[in-house]
């Protein structure tokens, strides 16, 4: 709908918007420490959707984490991350602890696990509520808003059940409302509908597109999905091996890869439309974050590949206003590339 | 729930029975009886078995154990020929200060297990839970007469703070009720410390996290909870070690409970003794069992679904 330009326009900085730059984390290996993502910047603009995409190992989920700083102790996080003018990078912990949940929360992938199965569903959806000082009886009538916000039926009612006592769906609303409990800003959902049967997943990301609107949030998808990005995601950001390789507007990027793996990727989802179910699966294997590959890490499996992708490490240039891609022959892809992607729209 | 509570005593009654039984066997397989213990060595083999007709100790083993168990059943646990009182008379004259020394190692070893299990396992691998799982594993090797008669050495002998043996006031109580709790606490902080390790793991850990709790707040309301569970569990399965330990330690410190009375009553033969103590203390296992499982379903939800539905 909106061209690249009219896009960067609207990217315009507020304090709505939650910048990453540069973000790298290290962490210990079998050999060593390692950057398992490397440089990686994006921003998260307000009321927008921005999916985080990239097979697994890619440092999707730890770039997330990385957001919230729960980055395990052993691990090192350098780069920014900037609410406002706040790097929350250099926060110290107990600012951290406000920021989550207050202006940044997240959404996990499996509710069954991610609940905790001794506590009641409306305790844990108050729980940040009371540490705010409401009294039980407040932070229970609270809680029973939020479960209906997130289209819990009966919710006053159900307030006392425990997370087994609810079908998968129902956790991972009850999930979102404990996300959504301390009114932040930002939303982190990681794979937040992996765990979910098929048929429950669309109504879980409709919960989520209708939560940004009316709640005028900014969400991070974080997904390994290129169908469920294709429905949701307003801007892309697609990761390879730590680093990120494309990004820009969702549907410039999904319509019109300009990065090899992206292309990839898109070609490898089947389409249930057409005939040929299995399009084009990806070569190889992906790239193993803690050893990767010289160059550009993608080459090992890119069909473009020539040797200067072996040795140098490609930067992630602004090839048309918007779009960004790390590939050498980047300029190619978009002159050239008029790939299957249709079939996504 | 009601069906499930019959089955449940059913095998409580089994165990009991069980223990009973096999007490019964292992007595009468052990050399000598109450006819040579009472007569003495000097008695001649013609006395013995006079004495033995007289108490019926020469029936085929089967008619003395059916005999038994049926006078059992209406509560009659036989007499102590030394005591020349009802056996389980004299056992529950010694009950309470039995159940005064494993109240109070218990407590002693649940709180201090707890809280080492807790501090070792929130962060496995560290200094503190090395020191600390180095620690509980030599208090769990050490057995238990030695410990308590080098309390007895260190305490009553040179410190002379306490007294070494006996039961009369509190001051009494402290050294058997250390002993006791040493391996105890061991067993408390091992089990501890792995479901604290484990449950700090689970995920929703990380969303307690990333609610913005404390670390204190994540650990109290989410992670301790969850991990007495598995606690409550194996602790209870060693009750019948604890109560086992009383036996020992009471005969160490000559605490006047039932472990030290059933020691006597082996030596001396005196069956009626050993089987009334050996059936309480079996039925004090057992209950606790129960009161274990009842726990848990208080403390775990889906135990307490799973009861009502099956």
């Amino acid at each position: 709908m909106m061209s690249g330009s009219q896009r960067e326009e609207s990217r315009r900085v507020s304090a709505g918007t939650l910048r990453v730059r540069d973000l790298t984390i290290v962490l210990p290996g079998p050999r060593g420490m390692a950057d398992v993502v490397d440089g990686v910047s994006f921003d998260m603009v307000e009321g927008r959707t921005t999916g985080l995409i990239g097979e697994s190992g890619s440092g999707k989920s730890l770039t997330a984490m990385a957001l919230v700083g729960l980055i395990p102790d052993t691990g090192v996080v350098r780069g920014q991350v900037l609410l406002g003018d706040e790097d929350l990078l250099k926060a110290g912990r107990a600012r951290m602890r406000q920021v989550r949940g207050a202006e940044i929360s997240v959404v996990f992938q499996d509710p069954s696990t991610a609940l905790n199965p001794t506590m009641t569903i409306g305790d844990q959806v108050g729980e940040i509520l009371r540490e705010r000082g409401l009294s039980r009886s407040q932070a229970r009538e609270r809680a029973a808003d939020l479960l209906d916000h997130v289209g819990i039926p009966d919710a006053a009612a159900r307030v006392g059940a425990y997370p087994h006592e609810f079908s998968g769906g129902m956790r991972q609303r009850a999930m979102i409302a404990l996300a959504l409990a301390g009114q932040p800003r930002f939303i982190l959902a990681d794979e937040p509908t992996t765990a979910l049967d098929v048929t429950v997943q669309a109504r879980i990301l409709d919960l989520l597109g209708r939560l940004r609107d009316e709640d005028h949030l900014s969400m991070l998808l974080v997904s390994h999905d290129l169908r469920v990005m294709s429905h949701v995601a307003d801007d892309l950001v697609v990761m390879y091996a730590g680093r990120v390789c494309e990004r820009g507007g969702a549907k410039a990027v999904l319509n019109r890869p300009l990065h090899p793996y992206t292309d990839a990727l898109v070609r490898s989802v089947p389409s249930v439309h057409v005939e040929s179910a299995i399009a084009d699966p990806l070569p190889g294997s992906p790239a193993n974050p803690f050893d990767r590959p010289a160059g550009c890490p993608f080459h090992p499996r890119c069909p473009l590949a020539e040797d200067r992708c072996r040795t140098e490490v490609p930067a992630l240039r602004e090839i048309v206003p918007g779009r960004f891609s790390a590939c050498h022959f980047a300029e190619l892809a978009e002159r050239t590339s008029d790939s299957g992607a249709e079939e996504l729209r | 729930m009601l069906p499930q509570l019959v089955r449940r005593v059913g095998l409580m009654i089994f165990t009991v029975w069980g223990a009973v039984s096999l007490t019964f066997v292992i007595l009468r397989l052990a050399p000598g009886d109450q006819a040579t213990v009472q007569l003495g060595p000097d008695a001649t083999a013609a006395d013995v078995s006079a004495l033995r007709e007289e108490l019926g100790l020469n029936r085929p083993m089967l008619v003395q154990y059916l005999d038994y168990l049926g006078s059992a059943i209406t509560g009659d646990f036989g007499e102590s020929y030394r005591f020349r009182e009802s056996a389980m008379t004299v056992v529950l004259d010694r009950f309470p200060a039995t159940v005064l020394l494993t109240v109070t190692a218990s407590a002693l070893a649940l709180t201090i297990g707890l809280l080492l299990g807790v501090l070792a396992g929130r962060s496995p691998g560290r200094l503190v839970d090395r020191v600390i799982s180095g620690i509980t594993l030599v208090m769990q090797a050490i057995p238990s007469f030695w410990s308590g008669i080098m309390l007895i050495l260190l305490m009553a002998l040179t410190l002379r703070l306490l007294p070494s043996a006996g039961s009369g006031d509190l001051r009494h109580l402290v050294l058997p009720a250390i002993t006791l709790a040493i391996p105890f606490t061991a067993i408390v902080a091992r089990i501890t410390r792995s479901s604290v390790a484990e449950v700090t793991t689970e995920p929703y850990i990380l969303t307690a996290r990333s609610k913005g709790l404390s670390e204190r707040a994540v650990l109290t309301r989410h992670a301790v909870r969850n991990s007495v569970i598995p606690v409550v569990t194996i602790v209870s399965l060693h009750i019948g070690t604890l109560m086992g330990g009383a036996v020992i330690v009471e005969q160490v410190f000559a605490w006047e409970g039932v472990g030290s009375l059933l020691v006597g009553a082996v030596g001396n033969r005196d069956y009626a003794i050993v089987q009334a103590a050996t059936v309480l203390l079996a039925i004090v296992v057992v209950t606790m069992n129960l009161l274990a499982d009842v726990l848990n379903s208080r403390l775990d939800p889906r135990i307490r679904a799973g009861a009502t539905t099956s």
